[in-house]
């Protein structure tokens, strides 16, 4: 992918308002995969017993990763919207830690992108949750 | 052999709403995405009120994909727990004290969630109902739908399994 792809890719990140709520950083774009991570916030907490961060923020982080996924695929024209999109949680995030997401847009045909993501955290052998999802590839 | 007369309609308001309260308040997440659920008898629907911070794409402009999905997701987990409590609140099991003081039996764990984008979320006010298809001993299945406007034109649907908290054994 182009460096000024990268870079328009990075800054349409950063416009997300919520992406910015969450506190999202994408630290890696490129060719179909894009990485981003999420500080833990205690504000995104689900279980105030344990204080793990909820499902939903996770769904989230990997929803926006996978869309940066698609949109930095050099057969996309940019712009995507999430189809569907499948979250299997095997396990709590560590309070404390942050998340990571990692995307990869495998397969690309003219109307649709196939994507499958991963969330991490500290302990990256053990992965917090998996997703696979389609998108829209839009206008061409 | 003579009935119990039924309980004042305001201590079993009381009760029910005091159980809604513990559940929904105590979770820093659906606060922040500021979700409020509106009850009426047993049955939930869960509200989420526009605001900038849920915007996915500023273009458009369209709530957050990610968004959606999590708000289908608390209102699901929420629907599961309320059907759970809700034998226990009738029946005065738990007790307004101990629902004041916050002690909740433990949640359900999402095992997975699906969700299927119909539309894009517009930037208004949000509403959504969900349904448990499935309430076992270990698993259950839960359904959900979300609107704005128009309720025959829902923009999200989602479908989860939970991992259903160890009961006390009796």
């Amino acid at each position: 992918m182009s460096e000024r792809k990268a870079q328009i890719a990075k800054q349409f990140i950063q416009a997300i308002p919520h992406a910015a709520a969450l506190r999202m950083e994408l630290t890696q774009i490129g060719d179909g995969k894009a990485e981003i991570c999420m500080p833990y916030d205690p504000q995104l907490v689900g279980d105030p017993k344990t204080g793990v961060i909820h499902g939903g923020a996770v769904s989230a982080l990997m929803d926006t990763c996978c869309g940066a996924a698609v949109m930095s695929h050099p057969e996309s024209p940019a712009a995507t919207a999430t189809i569907d999109l499948r979250i299997d949680y095997m396990r709590p995030a560590t309070p404390n830690q942050s998340i990571r997401a990692q995307a990869e847009c495998h397969h690309i045909t003219r109307s649709v992108a196939f994507v499958r993501a991963v969330a991490l955290d500290d302990d990256s052998d053990n992965p917090v949750a998996m997703a696979t999802g389609t998108f829209t590839v839009e206008g061409r | 052999m003579a009935r119990k007369p039924p309980e004042p309609m305001q201590d079993v308001k009381q009760r029910r709403d005091a159980a809604l309260r513990a559940l929904v308040g105590g979770v820093p997440y659906i606060q922040f995405l500021g979700i409020s659920f509106d009850r009426r008898g047993n049955e939930l629907t869960a509200l989420l009120p526009f605001d900038q911070k849920l915007i996915g794409n500023p273009f458009l402009p369209a709530i957050h994909g990610g968004v959606t999905a999590a708000f289908l997701e608390v209102s699901a987990i929420i629907e599961l727990s309320w059907s759970l409590l809700w034998e226990d609140i009738e029946s005065g099991a738990i007790s307004l004290e101990n629902l004041q003081a916050g002690t909740l039996p433990r949640l359900p764990k999402t095992i997975d969630f699906t969700v299927d984008y119909m539309r894009s979320g517009l930037p208004r006010d949000a509403y959504a109902r969900a349904r448990v298809t499935r309430s076992g001993r270990r698993y259950a299945s839960v359904q959900v739908e979300a609107w704005q406007d128009n309720h025959d034109r829902p923009f999200a649907h989602g479908a989860a399994h939970f991992l259903m908290p160890r009961r006390e054994s009796r």
